[in-house]
């Protein structure tokens, strides 16, 4: 029996979120106070060394696009912007943090601000996330009267300003350049990458992006220490993942754990099991752009590089159950209805791809098994084919979870009634 | 609030822009951005005008005709579909006697199918205006409509 370790959700549900003496009197705002302390080198070392990966869906190593950005920034300005477009299907964690804990992530944003050498942060957030957006409002407002927000904060002699601005519906903008574009007032479409934002980001500047979990993660490495962190989690996935498990479950949810428990701890010990008791179809891990994984994966260990030696993903750290009655070709179906409404047309390959792959996938219903095989097939060759030629991430993504269900799961979806 | 009044509250950076609609569309009791609107907008943001229809028209959000005093969002991204989101949308075109997109004749509700809302763990789910409303059945989806419908009435 699994339970859960909670770093970044450790307040939640405990603190009241409109309260900053509330979040002090748990320790809050301590972190900040020392990196202030120290220099913003010793801060990009001390991430560097703890070893975390970005959580909001690609896993690169925070430490590293810290240091490229500090780097860059040095003697000109440079921006930090908190990625909180949350929009990828089955993941609510960042959410989660938001309304529930939101100092947690002002003050990891202002310690990664103070590393990069930055004086201006955003935080661009979903426009449907009201509840969230309220409290970070709120919080960001207290954390200016209490002089951890503007000038000279705490007497260092650093300044910040941090503002929130907020999405209108573009899943696309939870891309790190294409928010970049939609935050300078643009419409939400990707930007050619190389240059990373690190070099060349908002309004032309140094820029760090990066998601609400991993900011929300610098207090407790600051305070504690990177020897601390990586007690936790695997070599390569140091520390806590948050999952957010919905579908055929009891018990749907978030659930921080450490890095490296198995799929189906996360899903009977955490979420309560299947509705019916029985083993799931299928789990889709990561979202609608992730993998699907057999039942055989149930006892993977839920990090980064055990999921890639065996095809899979943990993106997002969505968790998306599949019971043992749910048919997949609707599943499927749903998932590329999805791709093809939120491709933003720039790129003809995804444009039509996605238009292409979802109309393919309708007439998977009315024909017979041998007929789908060869349907499947061909939409995997096209997904490849978006993949290759699609500028950012939306037309690199159908292909994942098209090749996991056609490697795990041709015969059953041929067979479907 | 009057329109210049709403607009003064942003300072005049690009990056306001998408706060700025917002505000101007919450603002308009029929949920939507007027042309007055996006001109004031365009003013204020030294922008041209086909600047903010651009970005006005791009983002699903925004509507550039009127739509109800309550929107209806519901979600069917994968997740709210499998658990049933199709029955939700259903019931919900039966009952208000409209398609997806459009607006009841009494100007009171707009159905739109939005993508996910990242509230997979209430799926199905949908969000009126502001509220958020989980673990949709067919019948709370009608009682949730009847409220709403009272409420107003008794408004007047």
């Amino acid at each position: 029996m699994i339970i859960e370790k909670r770093i970044v959700l450790k307040n939640s549900g405990i603190i009241n979120p409109e309260s900053i003496d509330d979040y002090i009197n748990t320790g809050g705002y301590k972190a900040l106070s020392k990196a202030l302390s120290g220099t913003p080198l010793q801060v990009v070392e001390e991430v560097m060394s703890s070893g975390l990966r970005g959580r909001g869906g690609a896993g690169f190593p925070t430490g590293t696009k810290k240091k490229a950005a500090a780097s860059r920034s040095a003697g000109t300005t440079g921006y930090v912007v908190c990625n909180a477009d949350e929009g990828e299907p089955g993941t609510f964690k960042d959410r989660e943090i938001m309304e529930n804990d939101p100092h947690l992530l002002i003050e990891g944003m202002i310690i990664a601000a103070y590393a990069i050498g930055a004086d201006k942060a955003y935080i661009y957030i979903r426009g449907e996330y009201y509840k969230s957006i309220g409290r970070l409002q709120n919080a960001i407002k207290q954390g200016y009267e209490r002089g951890y927000l503007g000038n000279n904060i705490l007497g260092s002699g650093y300044s910040l300003d941090l503002e929130i601005r907020p999405g209108a519906g573009s899943y696309l903008c939870g891309e790190e350049l294409t928010l970049l574009e939609s935050l300078e007032g643009k419409r939400g479409y990707p930007r050619i990458k190389p240059p990373f934002p690190a070099e060349k980001g908002l309004w032309g500047k140094p820029t760090l992006v990066n998601n609400v979990e991993t900011l929300a993660n610098l207090p407790g490495i600051i305070e504690y220490g990177s020897s601390w962190y990586r007690s936790s989690g695997t070599e390569q996935t140091p520390g806590t993942k948050i999952f957010s498990i919905c579908g055929d479950v009891r018990k749907p949810g978030c659930y921080e754990v450490e890095a490296g428990v198995t799929l189906n701890d996360l899903i009977n010990d955490l979420a309560g099991g299947t509705h019916d008791g029985l083993p799931w179809k299928t789990v889709l891990l990561g979202g609608a752009a992730g993998t699907f994984v057999p039942y055989s994966f149930a006892d993977i260990s839920m990090c980064y590089e055990r999921l890639r030696e065996k095809g899979a993903t943990l993106g997002s750290g969505a968790v998306i159950v599949a019971g043992n009655e749910r048919k997949l070709i609707s599943l499927m179906q749903s998932i590329l209805r999805f791709f093809r409404h939120e491709s933003c047309g720039k790129c003809v390959p995804c444009r039509a791809g996605t238009a292409i792959l979802h109309e393919k996938s309708m007439e998977l219903t009315g024909k017979g098994y041998d007929e789908r095989l060869t349907i499947l097939e061909d939409m995997v060759n096209h997904a490849r084919q978006m993949a290759k030629s699609s500028l950012c991430p939306l037309g690199q993504s159908p292909v994942l979870p098209l090749e996991s269900l056609n490697r795990h799961f041709r015969e059953i979806m041929a067979a479907e009634q | 609030m009057e329109q210049q009044e709403t607009i003064a509250g942003f300072s005049p950076d690009k990056s306001n822009i998408l706060a700025l609609l917002h505000a101007l569309q919450d603002n308009h009791p029929r949920n939507y951005l007027t042309e007055e609107a996006l001109r004031a907008a365009a003013r204020h943001l030294k922008v041209n005008l086909s600047w903010i229809y651009g970005v006005a028209g791009y983002y699903s959000m925004f509507s550039l005709e009127p739509r109800g005093r309550f929107i209806i969002r519901v979600c069917n991204s994968p997740v709210c579909n499998m658990m049933g989101s199709a029955d939700i949308i259903d019931i919900l075109k039966r009952i208000l006697g409209i398609e997806a997109g459009e607006t009841t004749p009494d100007g009171l509700f707009t159905i739109e199918e939005a993508e996910c809302l990242g509230i997979c763990d209430v799926a199905p789910a949908m969000m009126v205006n502001r509220t958020v409303y989980g673990n949709l059945t067919c019948e709370k989806t009608a009682a949730i409509l009847d409220e709403i419908r009272t409420g107003q009435n008794r408004k007047k």
